[in-house]
């Protein structure tokens, strides 16, 4: 009888995760990938959208299309997992019974948890990314500020990325004159990592670019157009736009498998549940203090797949999560850099040069045939 | 009662992990934790050591303590208010 290998999420994770088990295992596993939408979102594409430079119609594709025949698609949602009895009730269309389960759910936008929060501008869904879209279109001038209103988010370099295009974006629109644009640091410095945040400095102070740091959005006031933080700091803005909070999914933390913000206790290494075994998380899912990114579940489903196989196969496996993350950060005027990293060997960044922005935008483009089969490591 | 007795609330590992990093992993959780609650990051990170203090002293909470490990080490924090 075949391995039951569930997959819950149909992101960049699951896809990827159940595409290499139904590749490596064959007639040996029974792969099902449960998506609550059946439609697989492209999510770097969102920033993109906001800003003009792409047509939404690039950003979704119907997950069937991403699968490999064999992996079963189950467009419900998963409701409750029970790790003892070992299966993941649907919402309409009973349950599944796993051997091993996958939960690659990624994150929750949790826009209500921020006081005031309202009509503010994000650009972490379709709709947000269209909606600030227009807002930007009908822009005249004033002060754009980008916050960021929860920790974990994903795309640890997205606010710096926004900022450096909007400013572009004024420019070319002939309303740079008339306008600020402000990042409010949740840190000390633009950006997380320090060799990459020196990379950028210089490029805001030429450009302009104001800098608030220490700045965790707690709340807004609409009326007043200002965004507070918790560390007790205010700003005033004329166009908010904000990095909504983040949660994990209503399936892990209704099923008691995660923590306070719904993240689920993952290994570093093995990626497992912390208490069962037979349960991994990849991707934004997990607890782990690493990037919530497309790029971190691309390079942690291999890993995974692996593991399963080795134990459906009943050999020790032999593969290990090293922390591996790559991604690219946009600066503006054509140019970006890359960032590459793992548990033991820090990020250096080359200079932003015109190669990495045409690396990223093939990488783009690429995406749809690449990525979700396994065909770029 | 010694630093090493302290009640955790939770610990967070974050060695090795560049991005976001230490102490974007202690905001998060101290933004989710109840006052008083208590926090150990463990970095491997030579700039937390700059960066944490200066943070916790920025939002008024409480640096319990700070134990040094060889490679890495260990920040408690408590959520003051």
């Amino acid at each position: 009888m075949p391995a039951r290998v569930v997959v819950l999420g149909g992101g960049v994770g699951g896809t990827l995760v159940a595409n290499l088990i139904a590749k490596e295992l064959g007639r040996e596993a029974a792969v099902t990938v449960v998506d609550g939408t059946g439609m697989h979102i492209y999510q770097p594409g969102f920033l993109y959208v906001a800003l003009d430079q792409a047509n939404a119609l690039w950003l979704a594709r119907d997950e069937r299309t991403l699968l490999r025949k064999e992996v079963a698609l189950v467009v419900d949602q998963a409701t409750r997992i029970d790790p003892v009895a070992q299966t993941v009730t649907l919402a309409r269309s009973g349950s599944l019974a796993f051997d091993y389960l996958v939960v690659a759910t990624g994150s929750r936008l949790d826009r209500s948890a921020v006081p005031g929060y309202g009509d503010t501008h994000d650009f972490y869904s379709v709709e947000g990314a269209l909606r600030l879209r227009e807002e930007l279109r009908r822009f005249k001038g004033g002060r754009i500020v980008l916050g960021v209103a929860g920790i974990p988010y994903k795309c640890p370099p997205a606010p710096v990325e926004f900022v450096l295009m909007t400013e572009e974006y004024l420019r070319k629109r002939g309303i740079r004159e008339k306008s600020s644009v402000t990042l409010l640091s949740p840190l000390n410095r633009a950006f997380t990592i320090e060799s990459a945040s020196k990379l950028v400095q210089p490029i805001f102070d030429q450009r302009g670019i104001g800098l608030g740091t220490f700045f965790n959005v707690e709340s807004v006031d609409a009326e007043k157009r200002t965004v507070s933080s918790i560390e007790g700091e205010t700003a005033e803005y004329d166009l908010l736009v904000l990095v909504p909070p983040h949660k994990g999914s209503a399936v892990v933390i209704d099923s008691g498998l995660g923590d306070a913000g719904g993240w689920m206790p993952t290994d570093r290494s093995t990626l497992a549940h912390k208490e069962y075994q037979r349960i991994f998380a990849i991707g934004d899912a997990t607890d782990l203090p690493i990037s919530k990114s497309g790029s971190t579940a691309h390079f942690e489903a291999p890993i995974v797949a692996s593991r399963i196989a080795s134990f459906v196969r009943g050999t020790a496996p032999r593969v290990a999560y090293g922390g591996r993350v790559m991604c690219f950060l946009e600066t503006g005027g054509g140019r970006a850099t890359s960032l590459r990293f793992d548990y033991t060997h820090p990020p250096a960044p080359p200079k932003p040069s015109r190669l990495w922005h045409w690396a990223k935008w093939v990488f783009n483009r690429a995406y749809w045939v690449t990525v979700p089969q396994g065909r770029i490591g | 009662m010694t630093l090493t007795e302290t009640q955790l609330t939770k610990s967070i590992d974050a060695r090795g992990m560049a991005c976001p990093g230490p102490l974007l992993a202690l905001i998060g959780a101290i933004r989710q934790g109840q006052i008083g609650d208590t926090f150990e990051v463990i970095s491997s990170d030579a700039g937390s050591r700059t960066d944490i203090p200066a943070w916790v002293a920025k939002a008024k909470h409480e640096i319990v303590g700070v134990l040094e490990e060889p490679g890495f080490a260990r920040f408690i924090v408590r959520k003051a208010r």
